[in-house]
């Protein structure tokens, strides 16, 4: 396993005192917090900084960490030495409501086992990227698990059957998580948007006993598109056109989500443009609307024919697009 | 755990018009009733009242979820937390618009 400089991660000298190293978990915190930041790497960067200061806030597990010594290097092999912790009398407690099972196995070769408990609900948690975590024991009922799912929009009109699969952790054989995956035949239900969550009941954890399992919660994300965009049930397509499209109007075959569309172009349309098409947007008991945004494309003059018919064009029209500046 | 190639029966979409129970809600969140009434306290999540019981949209899951996420890992409190999370809608909803405009 790799060492993990906790310092480092953090931004701060191995002699921060603790006010220093709260400042710096609470700034990085509010950088890399899933729910907040758009970074890419946002969940992974946050993991690492909440792993940091799960140790270096708490004087004893700070201590400890310290006594490895200061020749480490962050990504180097590491093996905790025996009895790396012997003479620290660890009172155990003292971690935050942070998942456990979000830490590194550095960190749980130094602190998972021995004076530390795993204690307290931990039923919150990220679960982007497929993962979804179960939780306390000897509970009758299952734990509700959560994930994020990714969908394309086409689904959502069409309320496709998906197979998704799904990453957790189990307890091994030998009392170390490992990561497992599991797959589901779901049915995404039609007109479900991005933000929103779906219930599949009885696909959480396992209940214990004669409990009940708990319930799996999805939530939505659309896979980009490159001609469609959502925002709540309102879909938006863009529609190249030509000029001579735009200006003179007519039918033109729209490809939308929900298939082909024979849209009737107003003559005049203009750049930019909205076609309202109601209830053709995410289905529902009051479905959105589709807006069709004209985009006028206009071809290049490479041919000497082509550079002829632009000069018509511009002795047709008494026309000064920059009349207006 | 299931074996793998299930087909799932029931999947239920939590949007605006979905309903659930305080029991549901808590469950669903992993919390106690009283952390769930006090985010009503606090205007995070709308409650209706329903022949002398309450009800919740399917929306609340997620909202709820989020604020305690960001109380634990930040240090806010419901206030702050609720703050956020109203200004994280807005810049959602401002990042799909541009989203939108610079596809074109």
């Amino acid at each position: 396993m790799e060492y993990r400089d906790y310092y480092q991660i953090l931004g701060v000298e191995r002699t921060a005192a603790q006010d220093e190293i709260k400042r710096a978990y609470r700034k990085l915190a509010r950088k890399f917090h899933p729910d907040v930041s758009k970074e890419d790497d946002a969940e992974e960067r946050f993991k690492e900084v909440s792993e940091a200061y799960e140790v270096l806030k708490d004087p004893e597990k700070r201590a400890a960490y310290d006594q490895l010594g200061k020749s480490w290097h962050s990504g180097e092999d590491f093996r905790p030495p025996p009895d790396w912790d012997q003479g620290f009398e660890f009172r155990g407690g003292g971690y935050t409501d942070t998942d456990p099972e979000a830490f590194s196995d550095f960190f749980e070769s130094l602190f998972g086992r021995g004076g530390f408990q795993h204690g307290g609900a931990h039923q919150g948690g990220f679960s982007q990227g497929g993962f979804h975590q179960g939780g306390r024991q000897f509970h009758a009922q299952g734990e509700n698990t959560h994930a994020k799912i990714a969908i394309d929009v086409e689904d959502s009109y069409r309320g496709s059957k998906r197979q998704i699969s799904l990453k957790h952790s189990e307890l091994g054989p030998d009392g170390r998580p490992e990561i497992k995956e599991r797959k589901l035949n779901i049915t995404i239900p039609k007109g479900v948007t991005e933000g929103q969550q779906i219930r599949l009941a009885g696909q959480g954890q396992p209940g214990i006993g004669d409990g009940k399992p708990g319930d799996l919660y999805l939530e939505i994300v659309f896979n980009s598109h490159s001609c469609f965009s959502v925002e709540g049930k309102t879909v938006y397509l863009d529609l190249p056109v030509a000029p001579w499209e735009a200006a003179l109007g007519g039918k033109v075959p729209v490809q939308t989500p929900d298939g082909t569309l024979n849209l009737t172009l107003p003559a005049n349309s203009k750049n930019g443009g909205k076609l309202r098409l109601k209830g053709k947007g995410l289905p529902a008991k009051e479905p959105g609307d589709l807006y069709v945004v004209l985009d006028v494309v206009t071809p290049p003059a490479n041919t000497d024919q082509e550079k002829e018919a632009y000069r018509n064009f511009q002795n047709a029209f008494q026309f000064d697009p920059r009349s207006g500046m | 755990m299931q074996s793998d190639d299930q087909w799932v029966g029931q999947v239920e979409i939590l949007d605006e018009q979905s309903r659930m129970t305080l029991r549901e809600l808590c469950a669903a969140c992993g919390l106690s009733a009283e952390q769930v009434m006090s985010l009503v306290d606090q205007g995070v999540i709308d409650v209706e009242t329903r022949g002398g019981g309450v009800q919740f949209s399917g929306i609340c899951v997620r909202r709820v979820r989020r604020v305690y996420r960001l109380e634990r890992d930040l240090g806010v409190n419901h206030a702050g937390a609720a703050l956020a999370l109203e200004l994280l809608d807005e810049i959602e909803q401002l990042r799909a618009r541009i989203r939108r405009l610079e596809r074109r």
